[in-house]
């Protein structure tokens, strides 16, 4: 997978998540609970559904990693290519 | 689905098909799990079900759903439970409030779900209190505050440091107090801080069908994703060892296990059921609150009645009371709720007028007559509520209530034992309130009304986080 397909992957987990969020304009390197109405509960979520469709694995120390598109790509890309 | 139970083994079991255990069967089966949702009564919907009574539709509850906030409104409990249970806005199609009040003798405040309107309310009544209203407003905690679940100080007490006239604190805590205390005269400030935001700051909506799309929505998702139910058959008896729930056995004999069980039944209920509380003599269900209800349907629309309020929060005395009735009901305060006055979409109108008045009641008063007397006390008592409420709504101007009303019903606290299996016909629960949803036992949890979360919106964010915190990221 290619980094943009990672990150267009992240952005198809958010909209089920949050299918109410507009996610036509997200900056990839501005925080993404700044753009979106995302919490610390949803950014869990991003997790399991990662788990749930991809087995990846994202352990609680690297939760960070996913605080942009630019950082989720960065951190995920290696992980999907695994 | 009818196929036997007996023997089978689930990732979780949840006791409870009302708000909050429909919303934790619905996370657990999103993330894979083996899910069996097990409900006493025939209808799921728990405290807010429905049923139908010659030919017309019922809900139980339902007055308003709280924690309304228009689409695009950040960080709240509304946009918390949609995410979690992936609803989306539409499809729980809320139409807001016309315009409550709280009503005292001598002054009466206006709320919408704009907080301006109250603020306004508040200065032009209470002009002496207005900054310190302000203040306290400003400085309310949020949800997602730790600081909040540490202050467990009487929210009479902290009010007081703020507001100047006395008058305006029971009128704030008179809705409050109503909308979700399970403890008389006073409640705990976190508790209050939540209630106080969901009423004002956020506010009232209500879908168009009432609660039985809601409840509809819940189900289909659940059983979308696989998630088992079993209906009319009540957990009779968790067998325990060791510290843990061994076998789960229900009312018709079979008998499942589970890694976690998950109950909404509360607390001193859920550990009866361990063989590990009293009934009735359990020092812990004393002070429960009973409440009473009626429903009046009426030939008109309540609005050309020159009823235009949705809620009205009243108290016919200064000083509020709210405890444990001593009367058969205690009319000197309560609910009314005309739910006609929501604005629906293409200016819909319900097909017919509704009026449902809800003050405390005496739960061993209704619980100890006989079945002929019932009946009888009932009538008494529906006529002491609507009486009551009619000075307090604008006058019918010469109609009498009678002549407009087609059917009515009404429930007592005994009803509310009688369907839901809380103990002391109790809406909002024990006391004591278990926030981390933690038992003496290992894998036994609480989810719902004892749980400290309560209403509709808080019962779903209930079973949402109860199913995070004690199974999905254990
Ligand atoms: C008249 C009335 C009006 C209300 N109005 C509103 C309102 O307008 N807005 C609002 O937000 N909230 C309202 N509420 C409150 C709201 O309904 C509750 O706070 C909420 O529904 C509680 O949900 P719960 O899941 O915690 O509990 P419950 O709904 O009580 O669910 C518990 C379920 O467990 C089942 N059960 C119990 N014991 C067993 C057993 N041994 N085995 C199997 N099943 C068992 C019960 O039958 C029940 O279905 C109202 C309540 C009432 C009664």
């Amino acid at each position: 997978m290619t980094r943009e397909e990672v990150q267009q992957e992240i952005l198809n987990i958010i909209a089920d998540i949050a299918p109410d969020e507009d996610l036509g304009d997200v900056k990839p390197a501005v925080r993404l609970r700044d753009q979106l109405d995302l919490d610390s509960m949803d950014f869990l979520d991003i997790v399991m559904e990662l788990r749930k469709r991809h087995s990846i694995e994202v352990p609680e120390a690297d939760y960070p990693k996913l605080e942009t598109l630019d950082s989720c790509a960065d951190y995920l890309t290696p992980k999907f290519n695994n | 689905m009818d196929r036997s139970l007996d023997g089978k083994h689930f990732d979780a079991v949840i006791i409870g098909a009302g708000m909050s255990g429909l919303a934790a069967g619905i996370r657990l089966a999103h993330f894979g799990k083996e899910v069996l949702i097990v409900e006493k009564h025939n209808a799921p919907g728990g405290l807010n079900s429905f049923y139908s009574l010659n030919g017309r539709k019922f809900d139980v509850g339902l007055h308003a759903l709280t924690n309304y906030v228009p689409p695009g409104v950040k960080g709240t409990a509304l946009g918390k439970i949609l995410k979690q249970l992936r609803i989306r806005r539409e499809e729980l199609d809320l139409s807001e409030q016309v315009g409550s009040r709280i009503s005292f003798p001598g002054e009466s405040l206006f709320f919408d779900n704009d907080f301006s309107h109250f603020e306004t309310e508040v200065a032009r009544a209470f002009p002496k209190s207005i900054d310190g209203f302000r203040r306290f407003v400003a400085e309310l905690p949020t949800m997602n505050d730790p600081a909040l679940f540490k202050r467990m100080d009487s929210a009479r007490a902290a009010l007081a440091g703020y507001i100047a006239d006395d008058a305006l604190i029971e009128m704030i805590l008179c809705p409050c107090m109503y909308y979700g205390s399970a403890s008389p005269h006073d409640l705990d400030f976190c508790q209050f801080a939540i209630l106080f935001r969901s009423l004002f700051l956020e506010g009232f909506a209500r879908p168009y069908a009432g609660i039985r799309p809601i409840i509809r929505l819940l189900l289909d998702k659940y059983r979308a994703l696989g998630g088992k139910r079993k209906m009319k058959c009540g957990v009779s008896r968790l067998e325990v060892d060791g510290g843990r729930v061994r076998r789960i056995h229900l009312e018709n004999g079979d008998c499942v296990t589970a890694e976690t069980v998950l109950s909404s039944a509360g607390l001193v209920e859920t550990m009866r059921l361990v063989g590990k509380a009293g009934e009735q003599d359990d020092p812990r269900c004393h002070e429960r609150l009973g409440f009473a209800e009626t429903m009046t349907i009426l030939d008109a629309e309540p609005s050309d009645l020159g009823w235009k309020d949705t809620i009205i929060f009243f108290s016919t005395e200064e000083r509020f009371h709210y405890e444990p009735s001593r009367e058969p009901v205690d009319v000197r305060s309560g609910v009314i709720c005309i739910p006609n006055n929501y604005r629906y979409s293409d200016g819909k109108r319900l097909e017919e007028g509704w009026l449902r008045i809800t003050s405390l009641a005496n739960y061993d008063y209704w619980s100890s007559l006989e079945e002929a007397r019932y009946y009888e006390e009932k009538v008494q008592a529906y006529e002491a509520l609507t009486q009551n409420a009619l000075k307090i709504l604008p006058s019918l101007k010469g109609q009498s209530l009678d002549d407009l009303t087609k059917a009515t019903d009404m429930f007592t606290p005994r009803t509310v034992t009688q369907f839901t299996s809380h103990l002391r016909g109790a809406i909002y629960g024990s006391l004591e309130k278990a926030r981390e949803g933690r038992t003496e036992l290992q894998n036994l949890y609480l989810c719902g009304t004892d749980q400290g979360l309560l209403g509709i919106t808080g019962a779903l964010l209930s079973g949402v986080t109860m199913a995070n915190a004690h199974v999905l990221n254990k």
